[in-house]
């Protein structure tokens, strides 16, 4: 059952073959049978997930079933959940209830899905390997003494084990790609402004993109379908009409016209990271595309601007943790100065405390043109080398991770390093553009991920594209070991 | 870029954030490196590039000035350290 795609569940669903109840206590069960190896949820929510089970159940025998009626899910947990404990991966709302849900959360609720708990994470979603959790770090299963990657990556190892048939997470920088080309699956950052942010815990504004953690291109889709949509509740949601991201995943994909750019495919890749993508890039080339070397000339850019951007904005965030109104709050404040500064001290871990204090520093006075305003410039040079590019192309390939998974532990001392591993992801988030990963191959037994960028709104075309490839290839159906 | 340690206190302190004496050091070098890293932004001549704040260029949207919001007070005081009478309470403010 849990190597079922989403389309099958819901079939069997359809057929009464099993009913939403029995599903769910399905992955439950497998939840508590493996979580212990992986650590891959924050907190699990049986009684909620079986009396949405049973209203998915009562809604089938009523006929009002809609297609991912009655199919579990997880939510990272940066999502607000009314009644239920959102985190956010941190000590500072390890007491925080959600006084109410996230629109993405709302949204799957109303599909009919089911709620199996909220999956662990990077604190405030800062981090590339999922070590800076409160809650511990989260394994790979493909190899436990290895990261899942991050910060989505509870939801990534959570799917890929398959104790969630699908989950949701977020991007600021590489967040949902990245988890998923370290864990074997297929993850999608949508166009910024696509998936609301209403009640997703807010990292860096202008980049934050919620989206699907699934096992293939089509279960992304589906998703997809249930998570976007304009909303007034948030200030950047786009109003567009609603579009069927399924719609062309049947579409050949001749005469695709692929860019293949120069820097992302240079020094820093590693060796059999690359053989692996040669042989995708030939696959797709057999399919009927065709490859084309382009530039993006600055590229070495994204990571430095991104340094500046996602901190400014993160520090401006996070000033509302302050004690007062929810949240952690240290013992004994001698005054307001002391409460503010212990509990923030007291409750924010060591990568989070970084972002601020740099987001703080470039935002003060007299360092904001040197910084802030500077990058802000940058980023759009970096935009507009997407631009360029996609006049010549339909999209963009290259890795999404310049290795596989690293062992737990291995970049944690050395913030500077972990932050280069995000250099194939940041930029698409400085741009607003969409882009996936899907499952490409293996080096040393451990997935590699091919990235796919496309222009604003092109989701459809690289689901498509990405389709297309796992029509072709069997990468995506490969399971870990110890989860069967 | 390097920091000193007495623009680490002072960043801290502009972030309400305590730090330990015994953290300072680390934290000195972490931020004294995330800024090398972001000097190579000086490589490039920015002069008449307009920032880009969103990235579709969008403004913010307006909506008509209404209450469309119901007052949920005691709800979302749930999650409060400390309240009283509806109110959050602080440590005291004015003498």
């Amino acid at each position: 059952m849990h190597k079922k795609t989403l389309l099958e569940l819901s079939q069997t669903l359809r057929k009464r073959e099993i009913s939403s109840v029995e599903l769910t206590r399905y992955f439950l069960s497998r939840i508590e049978r493996y979580d212990s190896q992986l650590n891959s949820f924050i907190t699990i929510t049986p009684e909620l997930a079986l009396q949405q089970a049973q209203l998915a159940d009562d809604s089938y025998k009523a006929g009002t079933a809609d297609l991912l009626t009655g199919i579990p899910l997880a939510h990272k947990d940066i999502f607000c959940t009314l009644g239920v404990k959102t985190s956010c991966g941190s000590k500072m709302l390890d007491n925080f209830i959600a006084p109410y849900n996230a629109t993405v959360v709302e949204k799957c609720q109303a599909a009919g899905m089911v709620m199996l708990g909220k999956t662990n994470m990077d604190e405030f979603a800062m981090g590339s390997s999922n070590e800076t959790s409160y809650y511990g770090a989260v394994k790979n299963p493909w190899d436990t003494a290895a990261v899942p990657g991050g910060s989505s990556g509870g939801s990534a190892a959570a799917v890929a084990a398959g104790i969630a048939p699908i989950a949701t997470g977020t991007d600021t920088g590489g967040s949902i790609r990245q988890p998923a080309a370290l864990c074997g699956l297929t993850g999608l950052k949508p166009t910024y402004g696509t998936v609301s942010r209403y009640g997703m815990i807010a990292f860096a504004s202008s980049l934050d993109q919620g989206g699907p953690i699934a096992k293939t291109a089509e279960d992304a889709a589906l998703l997809l379908n249930v998570m976007t949509g304009f909303d007034q509740r948030d200030s950047t949601s786009l109003d567009r009409p609603t579009e069927d991201y399924t719609a062309h995943l049947q579409r050949d994909i001749k005469g695709l016209k692929i860019g293949l750019p120069k820097e992302y495919f240079g020094e820093g890749l590693d060796h059999e990271v690359a053989k692996v993508l040669e042989a995708a890039i030939k696959e797709l080339e057999q399919a009927g595309a065709s490859l084309h070397e382009i530039h993006l000339p600055n590229t070495h850019l994204a990571v430095p601007v991104y340094y500046i951007i996602a901190p400014a904005e993160c520090s401006s965030n996070l000033s509302r943790y302050d004690g007062v109104r929810f949240g952690y709050r240290c013992e004994n404040p001698k005054d307001l100065i002391d409460m503010y500064k212990r509990s923030r001290g007291e409750a924010f871990g060591a990568e989070v405390k970084r972002r601020i204090m740099i987001g703080t520093y470039a935002l003060s006075a007299g360092y904001y043109d040197a910084y802030y305003l500077k990058a802000q410039q940058l980023r759009r040079l970096i935009s507009n080398d997407f631009q360029q590019a996609f006049q010549q192309v339909d999209v963009i390939l290259g890795p999404t991770s310049p290795s596989v998974a690293f062992n737990l532990g291995e970049k944690a001392n050395d913030p500077v390093t972990m932050y280069l591993s995000d250099i194939y992801t940041i930029a698409t988030n400085l741009a607003g553009i969409p882009a996936l990963s899907i499952p490409a191959g293996f080096v040393n037994q451990r997935p590699v991920g091919l990235q796919l960028l496309g222009n604003y709104f092109s989701e459809a075309r690289l689901l498509n594209i990405a389709h297309q490839y796992q029509q072709r290839t069997d990468w995506h159906q490969q399971k870990p070991q110890g989860f069967a | 870029m390097s920091l000193q340690k007495e623009d680490v206190e002072k960043i801290a302190h502009l972030a309400r954030i305590s730090l330990t004496e015994a953290d300072i050091p680390l934290y000195t070098q972490n931020l004294s490196n995330i800024l090398a890293l972001v000097e190579q932004m000086n490589s490039v001549d920015t002069t008449g590039i307009i920032p880009m704040a969103h990235p579709l260029d969008a403004t913010a949207r307006l909506r008509p000035d209404i209450v469309t919001e119901v007052n949920q007070r005691e709800h979302f005081q749930q999650n409060a350290p400390q309240t009283q009478a509806g109110l959050y309470l602080v440590p005291k403010v004015i003498e």
